[in-house]
């Protein structure tokens, strides 16, 4: 039997969330609510702009290997290819760094 | 951490150019790093060497993860690695292809990558990488090697545009042939007729590579990005 997340999904949420707190920051992106799970990354609901979106996934790329020793490459072909793709939200972001992150130390 | 001294990474800083160019930013204060498949016969305060393979993925990302944790920073990339091979295009084995391109290209853009991403932390960055006269000039003879690095020209200028944004410039310099190993092979009488066909006819020299260096990566430089310059009076 496998458990589907090992790591702390709390964890990658707050990673995500921290890293986009600064790009709203340091674009002067000005929002009525905090970001959360819900919170849009792509598509015409979303505060980023595709460069954003870019910073936003090398950050994380960097706070994950320091977080979890994990060396992940988040827009591989995968996951460009998805139809539902997992950089829609916070939350379906999260999930799949989850997964990867527990595909990596399954190998 | 660093404090405010620059650091500056060097790709093939083990002899020639490479070496001249770490010599020359430690002396100025900077933090040097280099790297190179072999390790070199010297050593410097202020410089640390890495023992890569630009065209190695996880040798690259190894050597930017060191930089980071140490400085936390990178400031200026001289992307100097090159390998060449001087041959008749119906003489050239096709090893010489996937040995030039590893390096030239594939090298140059897995340095570029990992850079960036460690310079738009602070929203600065100076990478400058080397092309040769041989593209403006179409050396017979140099058909591998200028076609690699005209993909670096091309490289150069792209990127150049996606990392604008993010406080990056990205340039190249274009030496005449200089007294290095890259050039031992060449017969004398056809570096002489390369020179003959310059503006300015001599041999080049490294003080001159690093003069434009310096312009490229000065502060006041950030608004210089995506440039190609000759030496010689090429264009």
């Amino acid at each position: 039997m496998t458990t589907l997340f090992t790591i702390d999904r709390g964890v990658v949420v707050a990673l995500i969330i921290d890293s986009l707190r600064d790009l709203y920051e340091q674009n002067g992106v000005t929002t009525d609510s905090e970001p959360d799970e819900g919170t849009y990354l792509i598509g015409r609901r979303a505060l980023l702009d595709s460069l954003g979106l870019v910073t936003l996934i090398v950050d994380l790329e960097q706070k994950i290997e320091e977080a979890f020793g994990v060396a992940l490459t988040l827009a591989n072909e995968r996951a460009m290819s998805q139809k539902n793709s997992p950089f829609l939200t916070v939350g379906s972001l999260a999930d799949y760094i989850c997964a990867l992150i527990d595909e990596q130390r399954n190998v | 951490m660093t404090s405010d001294r620059q650091v500056v990474l060097i790709t093939g800083a083990r002899k020639g150019i490479g070496r001249f160019l770490a010599e020359r930013f430690v002396r100025n204060g900077a933090l040097v790093e280099g790297c190179s498949r072999k390790p070199p016969d010297w050593s410097l305060e202020g410089y640390t060497h890495h023992l890569a393979d630009v065209a190695d993925e996880a040798q690259v990302r190894a050597m930017m993860t060191s930089i980071a944790r140490r400085h936390g920073r990178l400031d200026i990339v001289i992307n100097n690695a090159g390998v060449a091979a001087m041959n008749h295009s119906l003489l050239t084995p096709v090893t010489s292809l996937d040995r030039i391109f590893d390096t030239n290209v594939r090298g140059t853009f897995l340095v570029c990558r990992e850079a960036a991403r460690l310079m738009q932390r602070r929203r600065f960055g100076r990478i400058v990488n080397l092309s040769t006269i041989a593209v403006p000039l179409r050396l017979e003879g140099e058909a591998l090697y200028a076609a690699s690095k005209s993909a670096i020209e091309t490289l150069t200028r792209i990127l150049a545009r996606e990392l604008g944004p993010l406080g990056i410039t990205v340039n190249a310099v274009g030496p005449t042939p200089i007294e290095t190993d890259l050039i031992r092979g060449v017969p004398p009488e056809k570096i002489q007729k390369i020179v003959e066909s310059l503006a300015i006819r001599r041999l080049g020299r490294f003080e001159d590579v690093a003069n434009v260096i310096d312009f490229f990566v000065r502060p006041e430089s950030d608004y210089v990005t995506g440039q190609v310059i000759y030496l010689g009076g090429v264009s």
